[in-house]
């Protein structure tokens, strides 16, 4: 667990770019720092590496106080990635990787082969080992900057705005392999970001910071979209915040209706479309029955006929829902 | 043609000299102008003064700097000292520059990241920072060492200038051979030198000679 206590970072020009933040970032979990620029989110992470130092206040990791030993030696200990990626231009992919475990002095063996398996693990090709960071694209230079934080296996990774520089194609497949990633190996992440949407879809936390920073709320984020705290955090989050909360709500017991006569299946009992005057009208977006009622409710707005389609894990149809029974499920 | 076969020692020692004249001005003025370099990125205040300073010792004449600095040194007025010191004057008036200029080319984003997975500001500075410099120092390397392959000779006025010795004994022998010699080797001293860095270089830098992004995987 990293604490903060009252922590202030005042520059000598007078400015309060962090002010008295006091929050518990739990351990294993991803924690969001989310908020408009100049609210402290890069400084408040950067204190926890101290690359930037705080002016008053305590950090604690599992209740040592971060000042008790020497930074470099701290950092070395804690994964790191930024936007850009940051990497080293003149060094190759797996040297690249290789930085932390060639600090700590690993043997020359043992570090390419932790690079090699984390650029695997990243979902990176390994012919690309050899190139140059220039040859790469900018989502595969970010894999290769999340496979760096990762190679001396830290227990906590610091990210800042990593994917904010990607297009938001790669963007959406870097934060999917990132859940993937968390779920295997349970680091505690704290994750920097501005856009209030990858903050929901990443974090186990969110923590809304405001301009001079200051904590406006601290909550996961169904919580936070249920129970905005005040008029900034309700704003911040946008117009669309009950939509939205609809994807931390499960789609199970839906009343589902039966299969349709008019909808037709292939031989596995996948759904082809709807038969409509000798045509087939395509079926849109399915849903699971584990899957979030984001997922019904867009089945239903996708499809040419106002009915959701269900399928199981195989693909299979089981049912189907329209408008008028899933508002009955929405209504409070 | 005589000449060159009865003089054929002399005129290694001369080449020899000349070499060895402006080859250690240069090491010299790269250890002296990196830490200053170095200094003055963490201090900006002190870039624009050095450059400045730098320009104005460029602008000393040579005759003038081969002079004086005995009486300043204390050393001997035919004493190679003088000439080594004065190039290694105008190396660095040039390289600081370079170095500065170098050293700010490193990505801000490259050394957040560096500080931030823990590199110490020495190691940071040797393994990240100057290889990062490298296209930008040898583009004022090999500026320096043509120009003090060429300035060398001059010191041949105070009696210690390799090849420009052959000009003297050329001069003073009223014989044109001994001049063409010395200023055949002194070109191909700067062509050779300068092939020779520009091949260092590519070695030191393989990285910068491979831009063809990849297509998203």
């Amino acid at each position: 667990m990293i604490e903060f206590e009252d922590v202030t970072k005042q520059y000598p020009d007078g400015t309060v770019a962090v002010d008295e933040l006091s929050l518990r970032i739990p351990s294993n979990e991803i924690t969001v720092f989310v908020g408009p620029s100049g609210c402290g989110k890069t400084t408040s992470l950067r204190m926890i590496n101290r690359t930037i130092e705080r002016s008053s206040g305590r950090i604690t990791i599992d209740g040592e106080d971060i000042t008790a030993g020497d930074p470099v030696t701290l950092r070395r200990g804690i994964g790191y990635v930024i936007q850009h990626a940051g990497l080293f231009p003149h060094k190759t992919v797996v040297d690249n990787v290789a930085t932390v475990p060639k600090l700590l002095g690993w043997d020359k063996k043992k570090t390419r082969a932790t690079a090699m398996e984390l650029l695997e693990r990243v979902g990176l090709d390994l012919k690309l080992a050899e190139r140059y960071p220039a040859q790469l694209s900018g989502g595969q230079q970010q894999r290769v900057g999340v496979a760096r934080a990762l190679a001396a296996d830290p227990k906590i990774m610091l990210m800042d705005e990593p994917f904010s520089a990607v297009d938001p194609i790669v963007r959406q497949q870097l934060q999917e392999e990132l859940l993937r990633l968390q779920r295997d190996i349970g680091k505690t992440i704290v994750f920097v970001t501005h856009d209030i949407d990858e903050a929901i879809k990443l974090g186990d936390n969110v923590a809304v910071l405001r301009v001079g920073g200051k904590l406006a709320q601290f909550a996961p984020p169904a919580e936070l979209l249920a129970n905005p705290t005040d008029d900034f955090v309700e704003s911040f989050i946008g117009q669309d915040r009950g939509y939205r909360k609809l994807t931390f709500l499960k789609a199970d017991n839906l009343p589902l209706a039966g299969l349709p006569a008019d909808l037709s299946l292939d031989d596995d009992g996948q759904p082809l479309g709807w038969k409509r005057g000798g045509e087939l009208i395509p079926v849109g977006a399915t849903f699971k029955p584990g899957g979030s009622l984001r997922a019904a409710m867009d089945s239903v707005l996708t499809s040419a006929v106002g009915q959701g389609v269900c399928v199981d894990e195989a693909g299979k149809a089981v049912g189907v829902i329209d408008y008028t029974a899933l508002a009955g499920v929405l209504r409070p | 043609m005589t000449w060159i076969g009865d003089n054929t020692a002399l005129i290694w020692e001369q080449l020899r000299e000349h070499l060895y004249l402006a080859l250690v001005p240069m090491l010299l003025g790269l250890l002296i102008s990196i830490p200053l370099g170095y200094v003055a990125t963490r201090f900006s205040w002190l870039a624009n003064p050095l450059v400045a300073l730098g320009g104005v010792l460029y602008s000393l004449p040579s005759i003038a700097l081969f002079i004086v600095l005995p009486a300043i040194l204390g050393t001997q007025v035919l004493s190679s000292v003088n000439i080594i010191v004065a190039l290694t004057i105008y190396a660095v008036s040039l390289l600081i520059r370079n170095v500065i200029d170098g050293l700010r080319s490193v990505p801000e984003d490259v050394l957040q990241a560096a500080v931030s997975v823990g590199y110490g500001t020495l190691r940071r500075v040797v393994t990240i920072d100057l290889p990062i410099a490298v296209p930008v120092i040898f583009a004022g390397l090999r500026v320096v060492t043509v120009a003090n392959i060429s300035m060398v000779s001059v010191g041949a006025i105070i009696g210690i200038g390799g090849l420009g010795e052959l000009f003297t004994t050329g001069f003073q022998q009223d014989f044109l051979t001994p001049i063409v010699v010395g200023v055949v080797l002194s070109l191909a001293l700067a062509l050779v030198a300068d092939i020779l860095l520009v091949g260092l270089q590519r070695v030191l830098t393989p990285w910068a000679r491979v831009i063809s992004p990849v297509k998203e995987a």
